[in-house]
């Protein structure tokens, strides 16, 4: 079967600012695709080319296996949630959830009955009456969902449908939508530039930035394995580690020295035979580095650090250091031992470690 | 008062208070008084006989109510040759003003619609040069126009002066229209098109319930430029098509005997209250319609 979106080779200049530099996308039925990237980087403008909102300067686009590059939005079989809802001020909630029905002359019953389904789905029957005006954010995002969802369309579109909530209404409002995409098996593609949402959310993940692509991968391909050091820095909170070292080869494998003030250099032994040239910059997450009290014992390697600053966070605690030249944060136990302007016994876990070329900022392990 | 937490620094006293809005009422009333003077004479005037206007006051008030002078003015005074007063130009001046309002109000609407909500290229210069036309004076425009009616055959008519007024007028109502949809989300228009709506589907279902109160401003404004324009009603008619700004002149001008001020005062009022009640009527609604419509959604 062919993929729900394919994106090929997209282009898209605005005047003379390039604005998408090709694009490369494809999803299957059934996935939940996340474009992520700070702003300004051109996911809502992806989002608008493959809706047909914005003509494209160069390339194709394929929805359900059809060449739709020069078909109009209304033809191609997609719904979308705007960033600001985009509801309509002066009809009500019900009007505004059939309008789209409506337009395409389907049966007043056929209509009763969709909306009577999708308002039970998203629980928002007492406010069929109402306008948009007298609704809360929360309200109002479930209704753009519900005019979204009455079209059962081959494929989602959302621009941030998220951001205009607060914090506990985002993460009630991010579960309701993961719940959603896995009873309805849709296809979706969601806009965000909240890493978390993106994580959680995903069963795929784009990296953009200055409209080009970084990266493609599931969730823990993004996380596990950058691809470079923007997508390493990005992706994760608090961000990954990103530590200048030296490398040394010996017999046992390379050595990699991290250098410090008013101290040794940390040395930590890769025992994997990569090939690493002189000078790199070696990725770890928080949570690689840990309490040698807790460490699960094999694969770590151990060293004294002094903790600069400590930042209890509930479930665990981090320690912010001095490595390299860089603040880095270790993932310590919520009952460590650790305390500001102490040194203490820190395991670090290479397993799952980056290493990127300083020059170029690619991944090289 | 016992309750100071905060308090201004610079209290006035309350006889101070009292004595500046005092002061500023007096004030008001003076300028409304001022304002109202001549509506005041202009009416005691159409209402007085022309005998007691030779012997009495400007000011008094009427010692003896007569509407003698109104059914004058209506029916039967005269514009020149013909004596049948004000009412046939005031129905031409209503076949004229209510056809011209509407259109440019609607074709107004739908060029303001197009330029801020369907950016097309062009568009900036397009609106400019339409922005451009709403500042060229009348007096330029009297012989391209003349000329242009004649071509299309519809010189001295009604018809004509609807034209006339439309394309004067059509700068300003899409001037209005436009900067109202400007400041309407394109994510609506977007959202729109997703659901399926057409260009004009979207402008009749979305933009047209938005609009009540920009409708009412062209209207008011459509509406008292053109009933108050004398000078394409002086240029483009003919005998029978005369609007009433140019009866009211000639009745005011007939120099056949004695000066009837009391029936040129009364026609001057027939001739104002159009735009009086429109103002009434409409302007009620303009508040309401600004309080009312919220763009939010
Ligand atoms: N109509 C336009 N004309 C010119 N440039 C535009 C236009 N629309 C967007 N851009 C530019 O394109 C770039 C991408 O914009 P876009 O809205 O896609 O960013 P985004 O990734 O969605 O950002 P955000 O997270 O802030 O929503 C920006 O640099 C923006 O300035
Ligand atoms: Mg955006």
């Amino acid at each position: 079967m062919s993929p729900i979106l394919e994106v090929k080779n997209l282009y898209k200049n605005y005047g003379s600012t390039e604005v998408l530099k090709d694009i490369i996308v494809s999803i299957e039925k059934g996935d939940f695709l996340v474009l992520v990237g700070p702003s300004g980087c051109g996911k809502s403008t992806l989002l608008n080319c493959i809706a047909g909102l914005e003509p494209i300067t160069g390339g194709d686009l394929f929805i359900g296996g059809q060449n739709m590059t020069n078909v109009s939005p209304k033809d191609r079989d997609i719904a979308m949630v705007f960033q600001s809802y985009a509801l309509y001020p002066t009809m009500t909630v019900a009007k505004n959830i059939t309008f789209g029905m409506k337009v395409r002359g389907i049966d007043q019953a056929t209509q009763d009955a969709k909306l009577k389904h999708v308002s039970t789905q998203l629980q928002i029957e007492p406010l069929l009456h109402r306008k948009p005006g007298q609704l809360s954010g929360g309200q109002r995002q479930r209704v753009a969902m519900g005019r979204a969802l009455v079209r059962d369309p081959k494929l989602f579109l959302f621009d941030e449908p998220l951001s205009n909530l607060d914090a506990k209404l985002r993460v009630e409002m991010r579960t309701e939508i993961k719940a959603l995409h896995q009873r309805l098996g849709a296809s979706m593609v969601y806009v965000t530039h909240d890493q978390i949402e993106a994580m959680t959310l995903a069963t795929k993940i784009v990296v953009m930035k200055g409209g080009v692509i970084q990266q493609i991968g599931t969730p823990a391909e993004i996380y596990n394995r950058p691809a470079n050091l923007f997508v390493a820095d990005f992706m994760g909170s608090p961000a990954m580690n990103l530590i200048p070292a030296k490398t040394k080869k010996n017999g046992k494998g390379t050595q990699i020295e991290i250098a410090r003030n008013n101290a040794d250099p940390i040395v930590l032994t890769e025992k994997r035979s990569t090939d690493l040239p002189e000078n790199i910059i070696i990725g770890v997450r928080p949570e690689d580095i840990v309490d040698a009290a807790f460490a699960r014992t094999d694969d770590t390697q151990q060293a004294d650090c002094m903790i600069d600053i400590v930042e209890p966070a509930g479930a665990d605690t981090f320690a912010v250091m001095q490595l390299g030249g860089k603040h880095v944060t270790a993932r310590l136990h919520a009952e460590t031992t650790a305390a500001a302007g102490t040194s203490q016994r820190l395991a670090f876990d290479l397993g799952k470690v980056s290493y990127f070329k300083p020059e170029t900022g690619l991944r090289l392990n | 008062m016992t309750d100071m937490s905060y308090a201004p620094t610079r209290t006035q006293s309350p006889t101070t208070k009292l004595v500046l809005r005092f002061v500023l009422y007096i004030l008001l009333a003076l300028f409304a008084l001022f304002y109202l003077m001549p509506l005041f004479v202009m009416i005691t005037t159409s209402l007085k006989s022309l005998d007691e206007i030779r012997t009495g006051d400007l000011v008094s008030l009427p010692r003896e109510v007569t509407f003698d002078a109104w059914r004058t003015a209506w029916s039967s005074a005269c514009t020149g040759i013909q004596c049948e007063g004000v009412r046939p130009y005031f129905l031409n001046s209503l076949l004229i003003a209510i056809p011209a309002v509407l259109i440019s109000t609607i074709i107004g609407a739908l060029n303001g619609y197009v330029v801020a909500q369907w950016k097309f290229k062009g568009a900036n210069i397009f609106f400019a040069l339409l922005l451009f036309g709403c500042f060229i004076p009348f007096q330029v425009v009297l012989l391209p126009m003349a000329i242009v009616l004649g071509k299309l055959g519809i010189s001295g008519t009604i018809p004509g002066l609807i034209f006339v007024h439309v394309i004067y007028g059509l700068g300003f109502t899409t001037l209005f229209f436009r900067n109202y949809y400007v400041s309407i989300p394109s994510e609506l228009t977007k959202a729109a098109m997703i659901d399926g709506a057409g260009f004009f589907r979207i402008f009749w279902s979305i933009f047209m319930p938005l609009s009540l109160p920009i409708i009412v401003v062209s209207v008011i404004w459509q509406f008292t430029q053109i009933w108050n324009d004398f000078l394409f009603g002086v240029s483009f008619s003919q005998a029978g098509t005369q609007p009433v700004t140019v009866a009211l002149n000639n009745i005011v001008n007939s120099t056949t005997g004695v000066k009837e001020y009391n029936v040129d005062m009364a026609a001057a009022i027939i001739a104002a209250l159009p735009t009086l009640l429109v103002y009434v009527v409409a302007g009620k609604y303009f508040i309401r319609g600004l309080t009312a419509g919220s763009v939010k959604g």
